[in-house]
């Protein structure tokens, strides 16, 4: 095991919203996003976190990665296991061109060398198929590209677990299909990966585990085949229309 | 007077116009920056301190600040005015220009996305390699337009130095004109003050272009 959350919670205070016309929340009233959550993950395992919107999966990965602070419960990461994050809006950093998105922290963070540090971003940026745009700014490329780039950005730095924080959703079905399909590509890694994703064909090809939470909960876990053909009703009316093609 | 010799009487107090204008920008750009990070401070009361300060300099006079700056000392503490008015001059200017880069830079910092940060933190960027590598990067190129408009300003203010009798071009200008009873200095002051300011905005323009290379 090389991650361990124990359970996890975490409420955010509702904020009053007078354009939309929210303005029934009092003051102290909470969200609670995470209401108990615990979750392993083993070393090389390929995790997806699947549910409906608002269930708390980003917020989840959001505080095993520690950008939000749980309101309680623990987070355990083995000795010396180091993660990296992708996320839905790829955050490239657009001053730099894309070979230093990807050395840039193994030089100045990891303190690796200079020269190695960039042939190293070229293999990456190669097994994601953009070896001839290391020259390239993030705004010269698409969105499956830009992507690409943050998956070599965060392999980089040699991580043990991989989160995915819905890497398609802000992407056209096409380019959806390439990046899937590079995330596919680094099962041979055996690097952890902890995806959450609307992708429910590709949570049920490339798991070895998938989790699906509803309400701050985790409501049904399992292999993709326990998961998917669970006979929990609220598995089942989440994934209703996925299986019956409507998807 | 010949009007040559008068644009050359001028062009001796042009020196000192220069130095106002490179002193001032060399002090209250980094000053700026330092008082942005103040105003931006987690502390309730550093904050607030910072924005207090940040709304009297703006809210009064340059003039009435260089006044203050150069005559405060001695009606306060009876220290002697400097002969030297070079040095008021710049600290008063310096200090206000610095409340306005504070405010433009604070801009620039809160318009970067939260993203920015987050990407950088889960990388493993200290706080400091962040802000230095990542965000300060995006912001000058954000506020170019806004400190262009300040620089333009700051080479028309420099002429507000005469008010403490600082022999820059236009106290130069403005004694020729009451002396000679004549309005042409002014003009002259003016066509100086004009080709100044084409030449800030041509290496502004530059300066804009060269960070033109990503969006």
């Amino acid at each position: 095991m090389i991650l361990e959350l124990k359970n996890i919670k975490k409420a955010f205070p509702y904020r009053n919203c007078e354009e939309k016309g929210i303005t029934d929340h009092k003051d102290g009233d909470v969200n609670q996003v995470l209401k108990d959550i615990s979750i392993s993950v083993d070393a090389g395992e390929i995790v997806s976190i699947i549910g409906p919107s608002g269930s708390g999966k980003s917020t989840l990965l959001r505080c095993a990665t520690g950008l939000e602070t749980p309101d309680s419960g623990e987070i355990i990461y083995a000795d010396g296991v180091k993660f990296g994050l992708v996320f839905q809006n790829f955050n490239l950093f657009p001053h730099m061109s894309v070979l230093d998105n990807v050395s840039d922290a193994p030089i100045r963070v990891a303190k690796k060398d200079k020269k190695a540090a960039r042939q190293e971003a070229l293999k990456w940026l190669d097994k994601m198929g953009l070896g001839d745009r290391g020259a390239a700014y993030p705004c010269e490329l698409s969105g499956g590209q830009q992507q690409r780039v943050a998956i070599a950005r965060a392999l980089a730095m040699d991580p043990e677990i991989l989160f995915f924080d819905e890497p398609t959703s802000a992407l056209d079905p096409e380019l959806t299909g390439e990046v899937l399909k590079v995330i596919k590509s680094l099962a041979d890694l055996h690097i952890a990966m902890v995806i959450v994703t609307h992708e429910m064909a590709f949570a049920q090809d490339i798991s070895d585990r998938v989790i699906f939470m509803d309400g701050g909960l985790i409501v049904d876990e399992g292999t993709p085949g326990e998961v998917f053909e669970s006979a929990n009703p609220r598995t089942q009316a989440f994934l209703g229309r996925y299986k019956s093609g409507n998807w | 007077m010949s009007l040559l010799t008068m644009i050359a009487k001028m062009s001796e107090g042009f020196g000192r116009t220069c130095a106002i204008f490179f002193l001032t920008l060399i002090f209250s750009l980094p000053l700026g920056m330092i008082v942005a990070l103040l105003r931006m401070s987690k502390n309730k009361v550093v904050s607030a301190v910072t924005r207090f300060f940040i709304s009297v300099l703006r809210g009064t006079p340059l003039m009435l600040q260089l006044l203050a700056v150069t005559y405060g000392p001695y009606y306060l503490f009876g220290i002697s005015v400097s002969r030297n008015k070079l040095i008021p001059v710049v600290v008063a200017f310096s200090i206000n220009y610095a409340a306005y880069f504070a405010e433009i830079y604070r801009g620039g910092i809160e318009s970067i996305s939260p993203g920015q940060y987050e990407a950088a933190k889960v990388l493993g960027y200290t706080k400091v390699q962040t802000f230095m590598r990542i965000i300060l990067p995006q912001v000058v190129k954000r506020i170019m337009p806004s400190v262009t408009n300040e620089v333009v300003t700051l080479v028309k203010d420099t002429s507000i130095a005469f008010t403490v009798s600082y022999q820059e071009m236009f106290t130069i200008g403005k004694q020729i004109a009451n002396s000679q009873t004549s309005f042409v200095p002014f003009v002259v002051a003016g066509v100086f003050y004009f080709v100044f300011n084409a030449i800030v905005d041509f290496v502004m323009g530059r300066i804009e272009k060269k960070l033109d290379y990503y969006k």
